[in-house]
């Protein structure tokens, strides 16, 4: 517990020094609110709205959460699928890796085209920013499997699926949980960006309209609160990684 | 004293392991066997003693049935009648590195063998306790691998070998990461196991006095390629420790295999890995 305090205080600490001088420049060189607000008119605007923002943080995470979840469904399939079968693999995975190529973001209106202004068209954008980094990370976490083990296990009689189940998966969860942390963190970028492509609301909506009105303090709540999101979702894959992994020496199989 | 008995194994005692004719090249490659003929009696210490690149580890590979050889036949057990089809006979393989699993305990490790064959994970874990104490792993059931010494994590990867119930035990050169005093320990540690349990081994090395303080016979490969071993019967009485390496007759046998080595500097070298 001491030492999680010595980590935190540092980070801490700087944080406030950053909001104090943010809220000392911008007061003491007289900085118009749509250019950087006051700190102070950030934080008065994020309570004042609280009720409405509240709404908007729920939608915008539900949507990013569903289109993670959708992305660890999809990216582990395929990851499976081009592990189990060669051909798959060979066809498939130059291709994954070119399209990282491939800027998402100019990508993100055919997914409004195709879903329309509802719920699915941002799902759908969040899905195509955050399937290649888990689909990528868990096959390289297969490939990375460690041949020795693998060879050692034929020897004792090992069955296809007891090497795939004993060997592969938990080889690689630590490649798999890689990419599910870096989802997580652009998960909620595609979620914001596919409500401004279209949207009635989330703070992707609310975040463009305050900035149509030039309302610099309401923008930056926004952000505030899409960056907390940010956080959020990437410290809760953080814990579920470090509970997966370190407890799974005695029920790695017991998950199956 | 002399005896530096050259003898070929009687017929009459019961094979473990007989090899006849085996050979195999790398595609495209160097020959590595031609035409190599060796047995090993069951409850026999047979070192296998080459220098470092002769393919000690290709050799094992195909015993273990990992890579198929070109010609030739590698036989387990006695003679032809445990041939019989859907129970096949395998051999319990200790690799060089010790390739244990990061994410399962020493017990889980130790029990992958027994849980292959079908063993319930119970049972399994049961007999893996029975012996941890005599590895030297009291204690350390939860431990992870990354949690344990050099020594203590090829004393698992022995366990798990041994209990994975293959026979002949392979043992590939399992000792040359360590450092020199933990390879010490290892060794008389393997003599003290070996007197207790009495299983066949084939241990590879490319070292001379660890192929001679732990064999019964040492098989000298001086050729390249591998087409015959030349034998040596140790005649060094049991149980041993290390204490054996300075007796005259380790001395004798020792000048004899270097002599077959052609005094090769090779041997010297640690680059097995």
């Amino acid at each position: 517990m001491k030492k999680s305090v010595k980590t935190v205080l540092p980070v801490f600490l700087f944080i406030l020094l950053l909001a104090a001088l943010w809220e000392l420049l911008t007061t003491v060189f007289e900085v118009p609110h749509y250019i950087v607000p006051r700190l102070s008119d950030v934080l008065a605007s994020l309570w004042e709205n609280r009720l409405l923002l509240g709404r908007h943080f729920v939608l915008t995470l539900g949507e990013a959460l569903l289109g993670l979840g959708l992305s660890v469904l999809f990216g582990v399939s395929i990851a499976i699928w081009m592990e189990r079968f060669n051909l798959a693999k060979r066809t498939l995975y130059p291709l994954i890796m070119a399209s990282q190529t491939i800027p998402i973001i100019a990508l993100s209106p055919i997914m409004v085209m195709w879903f329309g202004y509802g719920v699915w068209s941002k799902i759908s954008v969040v899905i195509l920013f955050t399937f290649f980094p888990i689909a990528v990370n868990t096959s390289d976490g297969f490939r990375t499997a460690d041949p020795g083990i693998g060879e050692l296990m034929r020897t004792m009689g090992a069955s296809k699926r007891d090497l795939f189940l004993k060997w592969k998966i938990p080889s690689a969860l630590p490649g798999f949980f890689t990419g599910f942390k870096l989802a997580a963190t652009i998960s909620v970028g595609g979620a914001a960006l596919g409500e401004w492509l279209g949207g009635e609301s989330g703070l992707g909506v609310y975040t463009k309209r305050a900035s149509n009105m030039l309302r610099g303090e309401a923008v930056f709540s926004g952000v505030l609160l899409l960056s907390l999101m940010g956080i959020l979702l990437f410290l809760a894959v953080r814990w579920l990684e470090s509970k997966v992994l370190a407890k799974r020496g005695s029920s790695d199989e017991k998950e199956m | 004293m002399s005896e530096n008995r050259t003898r070929i194994v009687s017929d009459q005692a019961p094979r473990a392991l007989t090899v006849s004719g085996l050979s195999y090249s790398f595609a495209g490659g160097p020959v590595l066997f031609d035409k190599l003929d060796f047995s090993v009696q069951a409850g026999e210490f047979v070192a296998l003693l080459a220098p470092s690149g002769a393919g000690k580890t290709t050799l094992f590979r195909l015993l273990a049935g990992l890579v198929k050889p070109d010609a030739g036949e590698i036989r387990l057990g006695g003679s032809s009648e445990s041939q019989s089809p859907g129970q096949k006979r395998r051999i319990g393989y200790m690799p060089q590195r010790d390739c244990l699993m990061s994410w399962r305990n020493v017990l889980d490790n130790a029990a992958l063998g027994l849980e292959l064959s079908g063993v319930p994970r119970q049972e399994a874990r049961r007999r893996v306790r029975e012996l941890l104490p005599s590895f030297g792993l009291e204690g350390t059931e939860q431990k992870r691998p990354h949690e344990l010494s050099g020594g203590m994590r090829q004393r698992v990867s022995f366990l798990r070998s041994l209990l994975s119930g293959g026979d002949p035990l392979l043992l590939d050169e399992p000792f040359s990461a360590l450092d020199a005093m933990t390879r010490a320990s290892m060794q008389e540690w393997l003599l003290q196991i070996w007197e207790q349990h009495r299983k066949t081994v084939l241990f590879i090395t490319h070292d001379v006095d660890e192929a001679l303080l732990l064999s019964d016979r040492v098989l000298v490969a001086a050729t390249s390629p591998i087409s015959s071993l030349q034998q040596v019967a140790v005649g060094l009485q049991r149980p041993r420790d290390y204490s054996a390496v300075l007796e005259p007759s380790f001395i004798q046998l020792k000048r004899q295999i270097l002599e077959q080595l052609g005094r090769t500097p090779v041997i010297k070298e640690g680059a097995g890995q």
